[in-house]
């Protein structure tokens, strides 16, 4: 009993640690920000490895999800006779709730493990140390520009999702089930509410970008230098990061929407 | 930039240092002196803690007790711009090379200067280009780290450890893993970079031959302590039974060659796994 209490005791030990580690990781990442200034050749280059190639994923399941909101939606709608705001809930759908958290979790799923596999390398390779050594911060200089790249990354990856969704929900309810095209436009831009709608889905995106890229580097950083350790830092990252993801956005949501 | 400190004065100067990871004692109450301009070497079995000394050294661990005091000063006690102030003026070579991966051979070795001078890129051109030159590999300046052998590797790592002109370089196991000819090449750069630069260098190896070859002076470690130190002629022909068998390679001695373990017999016929 006593040895279950104590085991207890570490692991609850362990997690603040981490917890803390964490934390400390990223008020050294954030203090690195004023040296981004006069090197934007740095941001640039994570932004196309973390952005950039994004892309092809993050736009295809857009529209795939755009496709079947149209017909999973036309569906339900048809049976009220509310085929014609199709459009409305399509976007709705999107830009509150699908293009953030979807586009959240491929971006763990893509760019996140890619940097936390990155960064566990260059520790395991000792290029941190080798960084360290040199007198260069590994956590201005690696671990910075990467942090800005996602922050920056990740509401333009959701944007790009939702309008990628809303045209394969067009496509399918306009072009293949007969809703009529004014409406389903007129219908989306009387009703999606630039403030309530869009503003809000950008403030979730913009968090989900914070909190992935940063669950990913610390993962990387924290990770037990060997390949084991990078492959279980990989896994962590994705799986802590969509569970956060999830997580947050229901506090988001209920903060934003909730009576 | 902090002036040296008298050239009679050791280098690097190491007292009652306490090191440990968990409950495993790596240091207990090691003093060692690195005196300026020479090659000194620092050897052991596998594991007893070589490179975690180096680390140590280089300010990227911290004792449990004691001092290391580096060109004068308190190395543990230094904030961090005084800390890499002076890690500018120390060069390491890492065992694996440790290159950036995602530049090519060029742009390694130009990173320090690209970091921490203000020279202009034809400076830094010729810079490069000198340092490649003394490792020999000039030729091989638009190669990316993937492409390079791994002797290739710490070469272009030398001449990166190099290239601010540090006033010391520290070797993690130079030799390990190379083949005769690049063991060579590594021996001869080693001396020669030492010499003609007037560095002072710290060669962490269990490669006894290779390393007893260029040393001024060896210290041998284990389990924790220095057992012993000395010129590498002593070294070899000591009379200390436990160096005697590290540096002549005897395969059992004071360090056994069984891993402790219950007589045979009774393993042989007690009958359970």
């Amino acid at each position: 009993m006593l040895n279950a209490l104590a085991q207890l005791g570490r692991v609850g030990i362990g997690m603040l640690e981490r917890l803390g580690r964490g934390h400390l990781l990223l008020l050294g990442i954030l203090r690195g920000l004023p040296d981004l200034l006069p090197r934007p050749g740095l941001l640039i280059k994570q932004i196309y490895s973390v952005g950039v190639l994004s892309i092809l994923i993050i736009s295809v399941s857009g529209l795939f999800v755009g496709m079947v909101l149209g017909l999973q939606g036309y569906y339900i709608l048809s049976q009220f006779g509310a085929e014609q705001t199709l459009g409305v809930m399509v976007a709705a759908s999107l830009v509150r709730e699908l293009g953030p958290v979807v586009a959240a979790l491929l971006f763990a799923g893509r760019a996140g493990s890619a940097l936390t596999a990155e960064i566990g390398l260059m520790k395991a390779t000792e290029q941190l140390s080798g960084l360290e050594m040199m007198a260069v911060d590994p956590i201005r200089r690696v671990l910075t520009p990467r942090f800005l790249a996602g922050f920056i990354s990740m509401p333009l990856l959701a944007a790009l999702f939702s309008a990628l969704g809303v045209l394969g929900g067009y496509f399918v309810g306009v072009g293949l089930l007969g809703v009529d095209d004014g409406a389903f436009w007129a219908q989306m831009q009387a009703k999606i509410d630039l403030h309530e709608d869009v503003f809000n889905g950008a403030i979730k995106s913009v968090v989900f970008g914070l909190v992935c890229t940063w669950i990913a580097l610390f993962q990387g950083f924290d990770a037990v230098p060997t390949s084991e350790g990078v492959s279980r830092a990989t896994t962590r990252t994705v799986v802590h990061s969509s569970l956060a993801v999830l997580g947050l956005d229901f506090i988001l949501t209920a903060l934003m929407f909730g009576d | 930039m902090v002036e040296s400190v008298d050239s009679q004065v050791p280098l690097v100067s190491i007292r009652g240092l306490r090191f440990s990871r968990g409950s495993r004692v790596i240091f207990d109450g090691v003093d060692i002196d690195i005196p300026r301009g020479k090659i000194t070497a620092i050897m052991g079995p596998s594991g007893t803690g070589k490179t975690t000394l180096l680390k140590l050294i280089g300010g990227q661990l911290r004792p449990s007790a004691g001092t290391i005091l580096v060109d004068g000063q308190d190395i543990h006690r230094l904030g961090n711009r005084d800390l890499y102030r002076l890690r500018m003026r120390m060069g390491m070579l890492f065992q694996s090379g440790a290159l950036l991966t995602d530049i090519d051979v060029f742009e390694n070795v130009a990173y320090p200067l690209r970091e921490h001078t203000n020279l202009s890129p034809s400076m830094i051109r010729k810079l490069v280009l000198l340092k490649l030159e003394a490792v020999g590999l000039r030729g091989a300046r638009e190669l990316m780290p993937s492409e390079l052998s791994g002797g290739m590797a710490r070469r272009v790592a030398l001449a990166r450890a190099m290239v601010l002109d540090p006033m010391m370089i520290m070797y993690d196991e130079p030799f390990t893993g190379q083949d005769p000819i690049s063991m060579g090449v590594l021996v001869e750069l080693i001396r020669a970079l030492n010499d003609a630069s007037r560095l002072s260098s710290i060669i962490v190896s269990h490669d006894v031959q290779e390393t007893a070859a260029i040393a001024d002076l060896i210290y041998v470690i284990s389990n924790g302590k220095v057992i012993e130190s000395g010129g590498p002629e002593a070294m070899i022909n000591s009379e200390l039974a436990w160096t005697r068998q590290f540096m002549q390679g005897l395969a059992d001695g004071p360090v056994p060659f069984h891993y402790p373990a219950a007589e045979l017999a009774d393993d042989l016929l007690g009958g359970a796994c």
